[in-house]
């Protein structure tokens, strides 16, 4: 008998299997599909391949602007989404490993709850004292949307199954999935619309982050439709034509695919929850700060539990999940301190409130801005479109937000979340050297700049 | 041997205290009865005197931090002399803060050294806290050593500085409900401002206000008093006196006060849950504005002391608590409270009772008004005065009278110079 099975194996689950074995427990995991669910399989890796040689592509394009000469410019989407795959494969290959090495046994099958520390897959019944749900999400569609993988798809078909890219994409939402996409089809060639309900793309990101990346995207030619509502499509021989009632409008718009990116929905039906009695919202499972659900012995992590639909939060569940059951007091998740990114281009990275959040909440709010324009090495990449924004307190030099935009942001984030994990200051920022030249000077003279005293603006 | 400087306890109510200033230095000599460091406690501030001769071998307390009643604060040692620093948070409280020196006093006073005594080594300890939570506890005048530490490995992090800081404010009795805590000190998102921590001073007012306010259910009864004769007995009074020995229209309002309480015991009188404690003194707390606060030194034995005594007692006990220098036991003991806004042209407020007290008068200006005298209207000095009074101890009736008893006194003034 194992102390935990693990339910699911993406990033939420995988993840608590490793470190409930690592604090000595006995795990079991349960894999209807893939090891590595859609993060590795089809959502994050994937898409970051997809992204990679979009970018490439994009400098071919440019290669006069560099001085490079290059006749006959042919791109070929099936390399990029074969390239995908095998960078997949081999996270997947990575997982398998890991799993061995910390001696959890994997069960392939689909699992099913039949209550407090059993869970059956197959003909087998499973028994452990702690079952932790990481089932994760799929895309959410909207009643009268039928994937049929061809003309009409999710996130899922695209990564697996679509090797080539369309002419024309209209993209429903405009959230972190809806942006990736656009910018690897609109590089490709495809005509790219995209329809978000909400006034900006990228709805969560502060406001001035999202006006820089649409700015950008009607630069590539995108027709963003924003503010606009779905109202039906039907199947053409082609591919869809779709009706979407926008601000000056009822508009008809189609394209060779439609792909949906409207959000997740849990994937907890047929796991015998109710049966089981654990409490679920909407779908989602009510956890609490430790991942219990309110059936003693049964956890749940992840995309399932409706926290966030991010895969670091999901890992970083799985571990608190995991040491609780080992008898640690994990710290409790700051949610609002996880990192959101987007890796379109321009990248939009976040962390902490937005501005609006922070004068919501009653703080002193003071904004330092520097835009990339003005930071060297962003316009030694000759890719200087963006910028680093900084919420902080004026009373105590709290850092309570930052948002980036520009080329590789992701990568600036980790600064400002260790600060935050550490409670930094804007002091220790401001009297922390940064390297000349990188894009890291931004997010300095950002924070320099709320403190009303930016050197280089 | 070295031995450690307490913070004392200077009051019934003090819980702990604010260290103003070191007057000396770490490894500077001290001579017994020598003061060392400035204190300011609830209201007042008080220079500490060393209990022995050496050095000051340690500060544990520096300027602007508080430490509770008891707790070391600072060490005095030989000269030399390697001090071990004591824990602050589990130093045990001193039984009596004027208890002898712990341990002998070195035999004789270290001859002064032509170089400075070395610093004793001290092992230092290291308080492991955010950059944020050392921000805020500075800013907000707690000492780190008094948080504990929730951060990994027991690091103090910003929500332990705020659960401190609740709790320094629920001990400071905010029984009154504050939607929020002082640590989270209500940030207006536009308001553009000055922020002050808050003195030792007014959080005591702050702390007793509140915890009269609620428990005690107040009532008030005013009333109007003629206060010619009074004016003319005092002008007779003053007449030849000094400046310094003239008596005030407040001097005589202690005196009536006190002579009606010997009548009405049940507004000198003190809420004892189960009982209602008549003490046998009378004594008048006169309430004094101070620069950031106020304070109410007392009148001892009012009822018995003269007018003139009355009046001296009062401009001396005042004049020392607007320059911080009153001892801790001349305030707090009263058994009533005046308070006079006179000065300032109030025609009549209420005053709140400060427990353990059972009753309150508030003393507004003399200002000439219409009245009706012997059946013709004519121009008189009219001073109005509210009693507020607990009502568990008192009725509408018994402070009636008491307020008519003071009416009837400073009519008829002569009666107070008996």
């Amino acid at each position: 008998m194992s102390s935990v099975i693990v339910v699911g194996g993406g990033p939420g689950g995988y993840v608590a299997a490793i470190r409930a074995a690592q604090l000595g427990l006995q795990v079991t995991l349960v894999e209807r599909e893939w090891l590595g669910g859609v993060c590795l399989n089809w959502g994050c890796i994937p898409t970051k391949a997809l992204l990679r040689n979009a970018e490439v592509l994009n400098l071919f394009k440019h290669a006069k602007d560099w001085g490079v000469a290059i006749d006959g410019l042919k791109a070929d989407y099936g390399v990029a989404f074969d390239r995908s795959r095998q960078v997949a494969d081999k996270l997947v290959k990575g997982i398998q490993y890991l799993m061995k090495k910390n001696g959890i046994r994997v069960v392939q099958g689909r699992a099913r709850v039949l209550g407090a520390g059993r869970v059956q897959v197959g003909a087998e019944v499973l028994q452990a004292a702690h079952i932790i749900l990481a089932v994760g999400a799929r895309p959410r569609l909207l009643p009268g949307i039928e994937p049929d993988g061809r003309r009409v798809v999710t996130s899922r078909a695209a990564l697996l199954d679509n090797r080539s890219a369309p002419e024309s994409i209209l993209i429903l939402g405009g959230g972190a999935i809806g942006c990736e996409f656009a910018y690897v089809y609109g590089s490709y060639g495809a005509n790219v619309t995209l329809v978000e309900a909400r006034e900006h793309l990228l709805p969560n990101e502060d406001p001035e982050s999202s006006e820089v990346l649409e700015k950008s995207y009607r630069a590539y030619g995108y027709e963003l439709l924003l503010s606009s509502r779905f109202e039906g499509h039907e199947l053409t021989p082609h591919g869809v034509k779709a009706k979407i009632s926008t601000p000056e409008g009822l508009r008809t718009i189609e394209a060779e695919r439609m792909l949906v990116a409207l959000g997740i929905s849990p994937n907890t039906e047929e796991l015998g929850l109710e049966a089981a009695g654990v409490a679920t919202e909407r779908g989602f499972i009510t956890v609490d700060e430790q991942m219990r659900t309110n059936v003693p012995g049964i956890w749940a992590v992840g995309d399932c539990n409706g926290r966030s639909g991010l895969a670091h939060v999901a890992s970083a569940q799985g571990v608190v999940a995991a040491e609780a059951i080992a008898g640690h007091r994990p710290p409790e998740l700051r949610y609002a301190d996880m990192p959101r990114c987007t890796y379109c281009h321009p990248q939009v990275a976040s962390l902490g409130l937005t501005e609006a959040q922070a004068r919501d909440a009653g703080y002193d709010v003071q904004v330092g801005r520097f835009p990339l324009a003005a930071n060297g090495k962003a316009l030694a990449l000759g890719d200087a479109t963006g910028q680093v924004k900084v919420v902080v307190d004026g009373q105590y030099g709290e850092l309570l937000g930052v948002h980036l935009v520009g080329p590789d942001v992701t990568e600036l984030l980790p600064e400002f979340g260790l600060a935050r994990a550490a409670e930094a200051t804007t002091a220790e920022i401001e009297h922390a050297v940064h390297a000349h030249p990188t894009l890291s000077e931004a997010l300095h003279e950002a924070v320099l700049s709320a403190m009303g005293r930016a050197v280089h603006v | 041997m070295a031995s450690n400087i307490l913070m004392p306890k200077m009051g019934y109510d003090m819980e702990e205290g604010k260290l103003l200033r070191w007057l000396k230095q770490e490894g500077e000599p001290v001579n017994k009865g020598e003061p060392v460091a400035e204190i300011e406690t609830d209201k007042v501030a008080i220079e500490i005197e060393a209990f022995a001769s050496g050095v000051l071998a340690k500060i544990l307390v520096g300027p602007g931090e508080s430490a509770a009643v008891g707790a070391p604060i600072g060490v005095i040692g030989e000269p030399g002399e390697k001090v071990d620093t004591p824990s602050v948070q589990t130093a045990p409280p001193a039984p009596e803060p004027t208890a002898e020196p712990q341990g002998a006093p070195p035999p004789a006073m270290p001859k002064p050294s032509p170089s400075p005594a070395p610093p004793a080594v001290g092992s230092e300890q290291r308080i492991f806290a955010s950059p944020l939570a050392r921000r805020m506890a500075s800013e907000q005048g707690i000492g780190l050593e008094q948080v504990q530490g929730s951060g990994p490995k027991g690091r103090i992090v910003k929500r332990d500085v705020e659960t401190a800081l609740e709790a320094a404010s629920t001990r400071m009795g905010s029984m009154a409900t504050s939607p929020e805590p002082l640590a989270m000190a209500p940030k207006v998102a536009d308001a553009s401002g000055r922020r002050e921590p808050l003195s030792g001073m007014r959080r005591a007012i702050a702390r007793r206000m509140s915890e009269a306010m609620a428990p005690i259910p107040h009532f008030y009864v005013t009333t109007a008093i003629s206060m010619d004769a009074a004016l003319a007995l005092r002008t007779q009074i003053n007449a030849d006196l000094p400046k310094e020995d003239r008596i005030s229209v407040n001097d005589l309002v202690v005196k009536a006060c006190a002579v009606a309480l010997r009548k009405h015991p049940s507004l000198n009188a003190r809420w004892e849950e189960d009982a209602i404690f008549y003490p046998s003194e009378v004594a008048i707390s006169v309430a004094v504005a101070i620069p950031d606060g106020l304070i109410a030194p007392d009148i001892h034995s009012a009822d018995i002391k003269s007018l003139g005594a009355i009046g001296r007692e009062i401009r001396d006990k005042a004049t020392r608590a607007k320059s911080g220098q009153l001892s801790p036991d001349e305030y707090g003991r009263g058994t009533f409270t005046v308070s006079n806004l006179g000065m300032f042209g109030v025609e009549a407020f209420t005053a709140i009772v400060t427990p353990p007290q059972s009753a309150a008068l508030a003393v507004g200006a003399v200002q000439p008004e219409a009245v009706v005298k012997e059946g013709a209207l004519a121009v008189g000095q009219v001073m109005r005065v509210t009693v507020s009074a607990d009502h568990r101890i008192t009725d509408g009736a018994g402070s009636a009278q008491f307020a008519a008893e003071i009416k009837r006194l400073l009519e008829n003034p002569l009666q107070l110079l008996i």
